[in-house]
């Protein structure tokens, strides 16, 4: 078991751990809602996130959570509400742009390049910090090599994180099923993001799979000093491993706080277990 | 020797066809649609070599240069016009789309140049190259065309496999919405292939025009849809496929028109697409897509 984090109120009515306190959070979702065919998929969202708090995203299926996801991806455009990404508003960006500001992810069920190799799938997301043109890529000019060369190099380093870099030429669709999870989050940080979003990372493994995800996500967290949402429904993982907890239920937000205030809250325990039955 | 002499302008047409094919086969990898006017780009980089040559006597690979120039641009507008409204739209919408551009381009150029018939100057002349004592001869273009097409594969290849973009063009392949999530510019990436094939198509005019010299606003159509036929024999979707099957489908073809009958060389070129497809499919290199359930 972790060390507890210490969480201390910040100016926007939110709280944040002690250590993030003093620094811009990287993201500030404010009202944040979307409507889809007539329902409120979303409504009234806000979340404040650290430079480096990892925070777990909770609550019973249809609640909300991928689409809150979809919404920060901007793979939806948000009806309403505002959502800073290190301080800047993202309204009108695109998926692309948001990328580049500083969000990557992961998804529910994976979404790798399956014909491309495990190397390749790292460098294609970082295509964006590469600056050679089409002239120097057919000519094969000193600064195509170098670049080339070096986002080898990086990605190979990516790749050792999860112990990878020996099957960096096989094509990622024949990787292992826990490999391909591991991949996607490597693949999702190689775009340098401030703020990585995991998708049910854990979800088809079994106990001992679960628990390597749970030691990487952490040494990830360690390594990049980025801020991770997760969604999950491991709560033995998200209560080990995240510093807050955000509860939806519905597409509202009912409950923040740390794994042990979510674990007494009320409203989350009716959210899950129902009400019961008055007398 | 005859038989090296039909085998050799079978490479020689094949090549033609594999170009041409190149360009179907990578706008349907990417774009996942059928550009029908493809054939009618050859026919406009074609007429753009013909009067940089003939009115303007410039130099014959100049001409080429400016007709690559001109079509790479043409396939970005007839993109962005044409088939980028229709990114969300079902599949049908666009192929019709497709014809109707193909249409266009035909009838633009049936006013702009008539129909009269134009008599394309061959880009390198009308010589030949005579091996085993004259018994066998190659004509220039022929061997032009078979190594400009060699050039344009190990190029292509090298560029698909090996660079930014075509990672990004084969991410864009297999999930645009993931490729989009790790920051690729998807439209961008559609753009810039549609101008390759565009541009590649221009070289197949010029190389087309200059071993078979009629030139006419309908003189795309046959090749293009011959190159379609090449590119779904090879497996359409794949690189590979496309120059296998551009090179088997011109073979086939001369070889029936010698040994057959010219009358029904068609019919024996897509009889064997026919029967290809029987056996196998998703083409001779084409991967089978298994549907997700």
């Amino acid at each position: 078991m972790k060390a507890k984090t210490k969480y201390v109120p910040v100016p926007s009515r939110s709280i944040l751990p002690e250590r993030d306190a003093g620094r811009d959070p990287v993201l500030e979702c404010v009202k944040l809602g979307i409507t889809l065919g007539g329902i409120k998929a979303v409504e009234d969202f806000n979340l404040t996130i650290g430079r480096t708090e990892i925070v777990g995203l909770i609550g019973p299926n249809g609640a909300g959570k991928t689409t809150v996801f979809n919404l920060l991806t901007k793979v939806y455009q948000p009806t309403t509400g505002t959502i800073l990404l290190n301080g800047q508003d993202t309204h009108g960006m695109n998926t692309m742009q948001v990328n580049k500001a500083g969000i990557a992810r992961t998804f529910q069920n994976i979404r790798l390049f399956r014909n491309l190799s495990v190397i390749d799938n790292v460098k294609t997301a970082m295509n964006n910090e590469m600056r050679y043109n089409m002239l120097s890529a057919i000519l094969r000019l000193p600064n195509y090599r170098r670049e080339e060369v070096a986002a080898h190099r990086r990605a190979l380093k990516l790749l050792s994180i999860f112990d990878m870099q020996n099957v960096a030429d096989v094509p990622a669709g024949s990787l292992p099923y826990g490999a391909q999870r591991r991949l996607e989050i490597v693949r999702a940080l190689a775009t340098n993001p401030s703020l990585l979003l995991l998708d049910e990372p854990a979800a088809g493994m079994n106990p001992s799979e679960t628990a390597d995800l749970m030691d990487n996500i952490r040494k990830v967290h360690e390594m990049f000093q980025i801020a991770i949402i997760l969604i999950e429904h491991d709560m033995s993982l998200v209560m080990n491993i995240c510093e807050g907890i955000c509860v939806l239920n519905f597409g509202h937000v009912i409950a923040k706080g740390t794994p042990d205030e979510i674990q007494s809250n009320p409203a989350v325990i009716e959210a899950y277990l129902g009400r019961k039955k008055e007398a | 020797m005859t038989f090296l002499n039909f085998f050799i302008s079978g490479i020689s047409l094949g090549s033609i066809y594999a170009i041409i094919a190149l360009g179907y086969t990578m706008v349907y990898g990417i774009a996942k649609m059928l550009n029908f006017a493809h054939g009618d780009v050859i026919m406009v980089g074609a007429y753009v070599c013909f009067y940089a040559v003939a009115r303007y006597e410039l130099n014959p690979f100049l001409g080429v240069v400016i007709a690559m120039m001109v079509c790479t641009f043409l396939g970005i507008i007839v993109e962005r016009l044409a088939y980028k409204p229709l990114r969300q739209a079902p599949s049908l919408a666009v192929l019709i789309t497709a014809i109707g551009m193909s249409y266009f381009l035909q009838n633009t150029a049936l006013l702009l140049w008539s129909s009269n018939p134009k008599v394309f100057p061959s880009i390198i002349g009308r010589g030949s190259f005579k091996l085993f004592d004259g018994n066998l001869s190659i004509s220039h273009i022929t061997a032009l065309t078979i190594g400009v097409c060699l050039v344009i594969m190990v190029i292509l290849s090298l560029f698909i496999g090996k660079t930014k973009m075509g990672k990004a063009m084969r991410a864009c392949s297999e999930d645009k919405g993931a490729a989009q999530l790790m920051g690729i510019n998807v439209n961008a990436t559609i753009s810039m292939t549609f101008a390759i094939g565009s541009g590649l198509a221009a070289v197949a005019g010029a190389l087309l025009c200059s071993a078979y010299p009629t030139l006419m606003p309908t003189t795309g159509a046959l090749p293009g849809i011959k190159a379609f036929t090449a590119a779904v024999f090879g497996g359409i979707g794949s690189i590979p496929g496309a120059f296998l099957g551009g090179l088997m489908l011109g073979v086939i073809e001369i070889f029936a028109k010698a040994y057959i009958s010219s009358q029904l060389s068609d019919a024996v070129v897509f009889g064997v697409l026919i029967v290809v497809l029987l056996v196998k499919p998703a083409g001779l290199l084409g991967k089978m897509t298994q549907e997700k359930v």
